[in-house]
């Protein structure tokens, strides 16, 4: 009895979290029209799903704006981190509070803000707004998962480069970045996944130019949800999982 | 101020807002010598290695090394290297690469590196470890890691920053002898800073005692325990037995004291404040006192102690007596030839004058 009641437990638990993908993906295969009936084994939706035009153009436009807007985080958020870590100047402290109010902040108030920001300033909605809004909810994550690195780093160790005759630039490039590529890549990778599904923040800064895959998804549900949308889900997924394991992979391989 | 000296300073000074680290500091180290800087913790001497490594500048003062002055060159262009006191080995780094790291900064070939790195692991003691991480090393074998990556440079100056704190104290003992021996073997002038008096008498030509960012005496490990210049280095360096009492005379470099107990006894005068009638401080070494029973000679000086308790430790021994007020350790011989102690029974402790030192006193 004791033994049985944890495991039930752990599996419970594990059912809540991976039965709505399950069902995601098993419908994703289901030759039925109506999506809730089991119809037999069938590609029609992924096939449904290349044929729409759309719908392949807003997952390009959605894959490059998360790279993209990734990439710029990392590298703003690392230069900050390294910045807040090495120096102390007057206010620094408020600067790293002010990292976690964007943080905490509701990510409706940041979409109105920005909103407003770019009607003010008079900027064309499109990929640039999408870019520049999903970059500010990215940062602070970038730079906290770098600073938690830098904590633990041996301050010695730009010290003994320079000891050993490597100029700055040197030991940045041969030991700096290194020892923080584990939180960089972590960093990037957490910016790709919330730009990726980021749906308040881009309905209110997106325009008619460039549209994105959650808003795609979003305003087909609306009018009734597509076994399309299954088929997508699962590729999604499949690519997640995919990156997942690459980082992993290359974080061990960086270790040893 | 060029001179033959592998490195030589004068009158550094490093400030920190009201604090002074490193007070006025000259000094001259020939080449191929073991330097240390002895003191205890927060007396300096990181600062002053800091500003030889060219991580800090002085406020005044020059840096020489092998004559040219240093103090405007930029910590990678300085013939100097440093080993750090938690080694500092790059954790994304094989050993190999750690090693080749200082002549991959100067261009050497990838062959020559490979060579050189694998010579100097040899010299160490490590052969064949080159594709090691140093985090899956012991201690002592990162300790041999972080000098082979110095050494294969062949700076003119090696630094070494406690190196040794953090390892267990039989492994302390082994790195003793053995950093000695690599010294000796590559030639090389080290300047090594320590807290702990034995690893500085053990490896050293030559000891600077720091004390309050100044040094107090520099000499030979034998001279600092023999002629101890003030009262601090004669209670730092090895252990002392302090004892105040009165001048009452002094003739030919001797010093007749009275102690607080009313007792006559002598010792070498040790600085110039000690004068006739004013109080004075007597250092002398629970090795150099003896068991009066067993030595008569009419030049020693004699004390009366209670036993308070005997200390067993192998050859260190020692018997903890008090005498007015004052503890009194004595070394106990292992030969046969102590006296069976009685708790508070009375013993008579003699000592050749020559053997202790007399301070004036308040002059910390």
């Amino acid at each position: 009895m004791s033994r049985w009641l944890p495991r039930t437990y752990l599996t419970l638990v594990y059912l809540l979290l991976y039965v709505p993908i399950a069902v995601l993906v098993v419908f994703s295969f289901n030759d039925s029209r109506t999506g809730y009936e089991w119809g037999g084994l069938s590609f029609r939706w992924y096939e449904a799903l290349f044929n729409n035009r759309a719908m392949v153009q807003a997952m390009w436009n959605s894959l490059w704006l998360a790279l993209s807007a990734a990439t710029v985080s990392t590298l703003i958020g690392a230069l900050t981190a390294l910045a807040l870590h090495r120096y102390r100047f007057r206010g620094k402290q408020v600067l790293n509070g002010m990292l976690f109010i964007v943080m905490m902040s509701p990510e409706i108030v940041l979409a109105i803000s920005l909103l407003g920001l770019f009607l003010m300033v008079g900027l064309q909605l499109g990929y640039v707004s999408l870019l520049l809004a999903h970059v500010t909810f990215c940062l602070p994550f970038v730079v906290i998962t770098v600073m938690a690195r830098l904590s633990g780093f041996d301050e010695r160790l730009p010290e003994a480069a320079r000891d050993l005759g490597a100029s700055d630039f040197t030991m940045t490039r041969t030991v700096l970045i290194p020892v923080i590529m584990p939180a960089l890549l972590a960093g990037w990778l957490l910016g790709f996944t919330l730009s990726l599904d980021d749906v308040v923040v881009s309905t209110f800064v997106s325009g008619p130019s460039y549209e994105i895959l959650p808003l795609r998804i979003y305003s087909m549900v609306r009018v009734g949800l597509k076994p399309e949308v299954n088929a997508l889900g699962t590729l999604l997924l499949v690519f997640s999982l995919v990156m997942l394991m690459l980082s992993q992979w290359i974080l061990l391989r960086s270790k040893r | 101020m060029a001179t033959q000296s592998d490195l030589s300073c004068n009158g550094l000074v490093r400030r920190f807002g009201a604090h002074t680290a490193v007070n006025n500091i000259s000094l001259d180290v020939p080449a191929g010598t073991f330097f240390s800087i002895l003191g205890p913790s927060g007396c300096g001497k990181t600062t002053l290695l800091r500003l030889l490594a060219g991580f800090d500048r002085p406020n005044q003062g020059d840096i020489y090394i092998r004559g040219e002055r240093m103090n405007d060159v930029p910590p990678n262009h300085r013939p100097v290297n440093m080993v750090f006191q938690h080694l500092a080995l790059f954790p994304t780094m094989s050993v190999g690469d750690n090693i080749g790291y200082g002549l991959k900064r100067r261009k050497v070939p990838a062959a020559e590196r490979r060579k050189l790195t694998a010579e100097v692991l040899e010299q160490v003691g490590l052969p064949g470890l080159e594709n090691r991480n140093p985090m899956e090393l012991s201690g002592g074998q990162r300790q041999r890691v972080a000098l082979a990556r110095c050494l294969v440079l062949k700076p003119t100056l090696l630094l070494l920053d406690e190196p040794l704190g953090a390892l267990d104290l039989k492994l302390r003992e082994q790195m003793k002898v053995e950093l000695k021996h690599l010294q000796k073997q590559f030639g090389t002038t080290f300047v090594y800073i320590t807290h702990d008096q034995s690893e500085a008498m053990v490896m050293s030509d030559q000891v600077a005692v720091m004390k309050d960012g100044r040094f107090d005496q520099v000499a030979p490990p034998e001279e600092l325990y023999r002629e101890p210049a003030t009262p601090f280095v004669a209670g730092f360096v090895g252990d002392n037995n302090r004892l105040g009492g009165e001048v009452v005379s002094l003739e030919d470099n001797l010093a007749q004291i009275r102690l607080d107990s009313g007792e006559l006894v002598r010792g070498r005068v040790a600085s110039n404040e000690v004068r006739p009638g004013e109080r004075a401080e007597l250092y002398v070494r629970p090795e150099s006192l003896v068991f009066a029973g067993s030595v008569q000679n009419n030049d020693y000086s004699v004390m009366q102690a209670s036993v308070k308790t005997t200390l067993f430790d192998g050859a260190n021994s020692r018997v903890e007596a008090e005498n007015s007020g004052s503890l009194v350790y004595a070394r106990l011989p292992q030969d046969g030839s102590a006296p069976a102690l009685a708790l508070n029974s009375s013993i008579k402790l003699s000592w050749d004058p020559r053997f202790a030192r007399v301070f004036g006193a308040d002059r910390s």
